[in-house]
């Protein structure tokens, strides 16, 4: 059921004493945890929990053909699915537009960033390059799915292992893996920033995002933004929009520690 | 690449490739109560293949129009992920994962009681999130611990498992290696699910195999049965025991 | 069986076997044996055996009192969602206060909450009234949801266990049997206090000494006892 509209009067009356319901900033994250190895048959795979919301990533790799603007360089596929199971509200049928937004800002957050080095996935110019895919599935919805996934893609590429390119039949083998995907040692972070009442906050718990008016997801790596949409329909004023911005450099260096650290114990 | 050959060795003793016993099951893990937002969830692991289930229900069916007067309705929808196989399938439903989910529902309906639920619905979703054969076995055995979690009444449990034959040597709970097996009369796949007083609710056969041998393939999947069926017991009180502490 | 030794069914798992034993909710007979229907709770008294739920959708009855979400209006009332299997029904007739049949929606709209009383339950529906003193609209407060079957506990003993969270938290709770909890303190921070002892006491359910854990519980987190 959709958190009834009097929760959402005292959310907005607790964030105007400068309060959250779980006692936590306006820009704190709830508990992130990172693991890999959700499936071996994945050239890479994370599962991330921020709270109880649960999201997997899934890398898979094969050999495909340039796109005709850009011939020396492999290519990424970014796709989203809300699962039906991560939620009470769902309707069975054709993905939601939320499961292909999720998709779109994700791919959005991986490309524009520089992460990939596209050139490095090319294997025959004009002929052959590697389709890199980031596959995204929703276990669990208690708020902010959209940086969970943007958290998961990233950890799941960092420890991905691309397949071996044979030769003889032009296909990949995937009884090999051994090289580290090319990427940017510095990873980018996708954070969402909520309207909610008068107030911006990060992370929302699902109640929170029930009365999320409008969000901005900022995609950013080392403090260089590259991406951003807007998603709902509220306005914003440049001023509050210049306040998020500055609040968005102190945020993202706290969930980079966090991310990094965890990227980095569960490294091969 | 060649698949691994299993041998009958020149005492006629069969070797599966990865050592087990003939009517040896693959390791099974299994947990309840793991998607906090669903009425009941569980997942199942069986050797390499994994599979969550999260049921909700019963509730309102929408739309009207599909709704039955006379007994509720069971929905199972079943999907791989696309990295639980080495060859990326295309996220989305397809016809196999059609068939799967309608196989689901046929194998879970005999031990609900829907006559109870007039108009309304429960829905079961079953996630491959790694496969090593033996999928639609591990979600079923999910989907049931899931139901029973939800609280749903039921007359049993369901159990689910493979049965098989390897050129001429029956064997339970085939992995992929096993599916793929090419040697003599090849490879042949009967996934069956049992209910608690071992009836059968579902079977499936791909293969060739004489009636005889069959039967006897189908007693040994219903003894193995048993053994997962223990399993899944324990799953669902040790969810309990879990808040005790 | 004592509140020590309760066991937990499984659904065709056999409980107990007697000519004497007659099968309660969620168990059949089958001969002499009493077999579970349900996942839950063994609980045996006067020879009626029974599995008592642990999880799952809320069951309404006859009596109930719930806390629900107004979804639709008809010509003649209104359709609330009580979060179990069928919404209840709201007849107009069922309101102690004259309505107006063309203005229902400033009686009670879309999306409002309300606290209702189930007097009726047949093949048609769940029929809901408000002609008792505490039943009506909810204008202001914080909602908590937790598990229906864990709504004896909140309540505990003759209410003990729900005096014991009004006394620590200064706060008026209303507690549906679906499992929706209405909590109206002096502030935001009362409020929330009471939402976490339910939620404390909603996981820690099945403990010995549930109460010594909750008093403790507010010992720890600025009870007013």
């Amino acid at each position: 059921m959709i958190t009834p509209k009097i929760n959402g009067d005292v959310i907005k009356k607790y964030l105007n004493e400068g309060k959250r319901f779980d006692g936590r900033g306006f820009d704190e994250f709830r508990e992130i945890i990172i693991e890999p190895n959700v499936s071996k048959k994945a050239e890479g795979s994370a599962r991330v929990k921020i709270g109880k919301t649960e999201v997997i990533v899934g890398i898979k790799m094969d050999i495909g053909t340039p796109y005709p603007d850009s011939m020396d360089k492999g290519n990424l596929i970014t796709s989203a699915e809300i699962l039906p199971m991560s939620s009470d509200r769902i309707e069975l049928g054709k993905p939601g537009f939320e499961s292909i937004e999720i998709g779109r800002i994700t791919d959005r957050v991986l490309r524009e960033s520089g992460f990939i080095d596209f050139k490095g996935l090319c294997i025959k110019e004009g002929e052959k390059v590697w389709n890199l895919y980031v596959d995204i599935y929703s276990i669990n919805d208690d708020g902010n799915l959209l940086d969970a996934a943007g958290i998961g893609a990233v950890a799941a590429l960092k420890w991905a292992r691309m397949p071996k390119y044979d030769e003889e039949t032009g296909k990949a083998d995937y009884h090999e893996h051994r090289d580290e995907l090319p990427l940017d040692e510095n990873v980018p972070i996708s954070l969402t920033f909520h309207k909610v009442g008068d107030h911006f906050i990060i992370d929302p718990n699902r109640e929170e995002e029930d009365f999320s008016e409008t969000r901005i997801t900022l995609g950013s790596k080392k403090g260089i933004i590259s991406s951003i949409q807007k998603g709902e329909s509220h306005q914003v004023s440049v001023e509050d929009f210049g306040k998020v911005l500055d609040r968005m450099e102190v945020v993202w260096k706290e969930v980079l520690k966090s991310i990094e650290k965890q990227i980095e114990k569960n490294k091969k | 690449m060649t698949t691994k050959k299993s041998e009958t060795k020149s005492s006629g003793k069969f070797e599966r490739p990865d050592g087990r016993k003939v009517n040896e099951l693959r390791p099974i893990w299994a947990k309840v109560g793991v998607v906090p937002n669903a009425d009941g969830s569980a997942i199942y692991a069986s050797g390499d293949t994994i599979a969550i289930a999260a049921v909700y229900g019963p509730k309102q069916m929408h739309p009207q129009h599909s709704q039955n007067p006379e007994k509720g309705t069971l929905r199972c929808t079943y999907l791989m992920n696309s990295f639980s196989v080495n060859e990326r399938i295309k996220p989305g439903p397809n016809r196999r994962s059609m068939e799967i989910s309608k196989i689901t529902e046929w194998a879970l309906e005999p031990v609900l009681m829907l006559k109870d639920f007039p108009s309304q619905v429960i829905d079961v979703h079953i996630n491959i999130i790694q496969a090593d054969a033996g999928t639609r076995c591990a979600g079923i055995n999910a989907a049931s611990m899931a139901l029973a979690h939800a609280g749903v009444p039921m007359k049993s449990l369901v159990t689910s498992v493979s049965a098989g034959k390897l050129d001429k040597t029956l064997v339970i709970d085939l992995d992929k290696e096993e599916e793929d097996f090419e040697e003599g009369e090849g490879p042949t796949d009967i996934p069956l699910s049992f209910t608690g007083d071992g009836k059968i609710t579902h079977m499936q056969l791909d293969g060739k195999i004489s009636p005889a041998q069959l039967k006897e393939a189908v007693e040994m999947a219903r003894e193995s049965a048993k053994e997962i069926h223990k399993i899944q017991v324990k799953a669902l009180k040790d969810s309990v025991e879990g808040d005790k502490k | 069986m004592t509140h020590d030794e309760r066991k937990i069914a499984i659904p065709g798992e056999v409980i107990i076997k007697g000519k004497e034993f007659l099968p309660g909710e969620g168990t059949t007979k089958q001969g002499e044996e009493i077999i579970a229907q349900r996942f839950g709770l063994i609980e045996e008294s006067e020879r009626i055996v029974k599995v008592i739920p642990l999880s799952g959708v809320y069951i309404p009855r006859r009596g109930n009192v719930v806390i629900g979400k107004v979804e639709m209006i008809t010509f003649n009332g209104w359709v609330i969602n009580i979060g179990a299997s069928d919404n209840g029904f709201l007849s107009l007739m069922e309101v102690p206060r004259f309505v107006n049949k063309d203005a229902l929606d400033e009686v009670m709209d879309i999306g409002d909450i309300v606290i209702a009383k189930i007097w009726n339950i047949n093949k048609r529906g769940i029929d809901l009234s408000l002609k008792l003193k505490g039943l009506g609209r909810v204008d202001e407060g914080l909602i908590v949801k937790i598990n229906s079957n864990k709504v004896p506990r909140v309540i505990g003993k003759e209410g003990s266990m729900i005096n014991l969270i009004k006394d620590n938290t200064n706060c008026n709770i209303t507690v549906g049997q679906n499992g929706f909890v209405l909590i109206e303190g002096q502030n935001v921070d009362d409020e929330l206090l009471a939402k976490k002892a339910i939620q404390f006491i909603e996981e820690k359910s099945y403990i010995h000494g549930l109460t010594e854990e909750v008093e403790r519980f507010f010992k720890e987190n600025g009870g007013k006892k």
